[in-house]
This record gives structure tokens, C-alpha cells and sequence, in this order.
């Protein structure tokens, strides 16, 4: 896959990690495992440059006697995905007219 | 390796980056292990599990803006003392004009590298200027009655029009692999800046 592509859709999938309820590292990790396998320094990498984009916000939380970063998405990260998804309609339909003119999809 | 021997190593490894970044990253690593260690996992198994310290050095200094990596080796740790400063006003013709150098060569290097990717798309371009031209000309030739002439030409073309695929696939190649060239000669000159010590060993 095209790397810039790969980029994209790696920050689609750990905001959709933490849309829910807010997330902390390890656990977005492994509730990406099954989808996208995602090492550590990469998903530093992604929270540094989502929360530089004002997708998401950290904050340090007390657990078990020591502190974790719990990471929040804010409104502009909700509207990544929105558009991420309008994109991905799009996608679609030229992957039915690609599929389509290959004889593959009728 | 426990997870003190972990963060230190990587600690030290980071060294040339700014106090700030090292922390963070450190503190994200050590919250990983913990995380792992409250799953189950033993200090050593939850360290293993992260990999080695060589893959995050790389990509923590590819993350890292040259000129935040610059800023941080050139500031001095502590109040300069008058002497360190003449020394350095007085010095600054050659370290200077070396470190000029240096950038200069680096940036001549990446210039050379890239006029030859620009000399492979001029010379297709200049073949499908060619093609188009013979094969008009050619064609021009034929219907003025010169038909052996111009099929010469025809056949000609052909074979600059085949010359010129080959060169369009050659020159994509070309500009794949410079573009590769140039990202690994900038993370390397990061490299010179954050720590000599080791780093070979990851590149």
C-alpha cells in the first residue's frame, strides 16, 4: 500500500480507537491488533501528529500508584473519520467500476 | 534486559535530542511495560515484547526536525564563560566556514543526484518530441511521394518510440530511488548531530 495512504488510514484507526471512551496507549494497541498491527514508536508517532492537528488531547490520570496518559478525541478528530468515511464512499465506487471493467465484479 | 537497563539505554541513546522529547518518550516506554507487567507478563518478557531500542532510536530522529536537532547541539548546557565565548567568535572562521562546507556538500550531493533524475525525464520528453516530429515527417514524406525515404524515417521513429518506454520506466525507477537516496542522507545527517556512538549498528 502507498505509504502516505497507510498514514491515513493508521490515523483513522486509532481515532476510531479512542471515539468511544478515552484510551491509553497499550490498549489502543491492542484493540487494533486484530485490523492493524502497530508498533510502539509508530503509534507515538501517530498521537504526537493527532494531537498536533488538535485531533485529540492528553491528559495524565492516576492508576495503580503511578501515572498513565489517557488520550481524548476532540470535535476536529470526530470530523477526520466523518470525512475519512465520505472518502472511503467514494473509494468504493471507483473499486466497483474498477472491479467491474475487469470482468471480476458483475 | 529489565526495564531500567531499557530506559537508560534509551535514554543515553537519544542523548542529542532535547531534554523534553527524551522524557516523553521514555515515560510513554515505561508506561508500555508497566501496562504488559499488570497483564501478567514478567519485567523481562514486557521489555522483549517492546523490541529492540535500535528501531525507536531511527524513528524517533526521522521524527525529529533537523533544525530542532541543530538548535538543541549547538546550545551550550550552561552560562558560557568570556573566554569560551572569544575562543568561539575568534574560531569561527574555520568551524564555520567547515560547517558551511559541510552543508554545502550535502546539498551539491542531493542537487547531483537530482539533476540526473531531471536529465532521464528531459531526454524522454525530447524522445516523444522525436517521435511525434518523425512520425509527422515521415508521414509528410510518404504522401510527397518519397515512399522509401520516408518509411526510413517511420522506422526510425519506431525505434526512438520503443527507446523512449524504456527510458519512461528507467526514469521513474531513477526518480524512486532518489527520492530514497535523499531521506536516508537526511536521516543520516540528523544522525551525525543526535549521537555518534552506535547508530551504525541501525542504519
Amino acid at each position: 500500500m502507498d505509504g502516505q495512504m497507510k498514514r491515513g488510514l493508521l490515523d483513522v484507526c486509532v481515532l476510531a480507537a479512542i471515539k468511544d471512551e478515552d484510551s491509553y496507549g497499550y490498549k489502543i494497541i491492542k484493540d487494533l491488533k486484530p485490523y492493524a498491527e502497530l508498533s510502539e514508536s509508530t503509534l507515538y508517532t501517530i498521537l504526537k501528529r493527532l494531537e498536533t492537528a488538535g485531533m485529540l488531547t492528553v491528559r495524565s490520570a492516576e492508576h495503580d500508584g503511578r501515572l498513565r496518559k489517557y488520550y481524548r478525541i476532540t470535535p476536529e478528530g470526530l470530523k477526520r473519520i466523518e470525512a475519512f468515511l465520505e472518502d472511503w464512499k467514494e473509494m468504493m465506487m471507483i473499486y466497483q467500476f474498477v472491479t467491474k471493467e475487469d470482468g471480476r465484479h458483475e | 534486559m529489565n526495564k531500567q537497563e531499557f530506559l537508560s539505554l534509551l535514554r543515553r541513546e537519544l542523548s542529542g535530542l532535547p531534554q523534553g522529547d527524551i522524557e516523553e518518550r521514555v515515560g510513554f516506554y515505561a508506561e508500555m511495560i508497566d501496562d504488559r507487567m499488570e497483564e501478567g507478563l514478567t519485567e523481562e518478557e514486557a521489555v522483549e515484547a517492546i523490541g529492540p531500542v535500535g528501531p525507536i532510536v531511527l524513528q524517533t530522529i526521522a521524527d525529529t526536525p533537523l533544525t530542532k536537532i541543530v538548535k538543541e547541539r549547538v546550545q551550550p548546557k550552561r552560562r558560557m564563560r568570556a573566554w569560551e565565548i572569544t575562543l568561539l567568535v575568534l574560531g569561527s572562521p574555520i568551524w564555520l566556514s567547515l560547517l558551511i562546507a559541510f552543508f554545502a556538500i550535502v546539498f551539491a550531493v542531493i542537487v547531483t543526484l537530482w539533476s540526473v533524475v531531471i536529465a532521464f525525464w528531459a531526454s524522454f520528453i525530447g524522445m516523444c518530441a522525436g517521435v511525434i516530429a518523425g512520425g509527422m515527417l515521415g508521414s509528410y514524406t510518404i504522401w510527397a511521394g518519397h515512399l522509401f525515404q520516408g518509411l526510413a524515417m517511420i522506422g526510425a521513429t519506431m525505434v526512438v518510440a520503443g527507446l523512449a518506454i524504456f527510458f519512461y520506466y528507467l526514469s521513474v525507477w531513477m526518480t524512486k530511488a532518489v527520492a530514497f537516496l535523499t531521506k536516508r542522507i537526511a536521516v543520516g545527517v540528523k544522525h551525525l548531530f543526535v549521537k555518534k556512538k552506535g547508530v551504525e549498528e541501525y542504519a
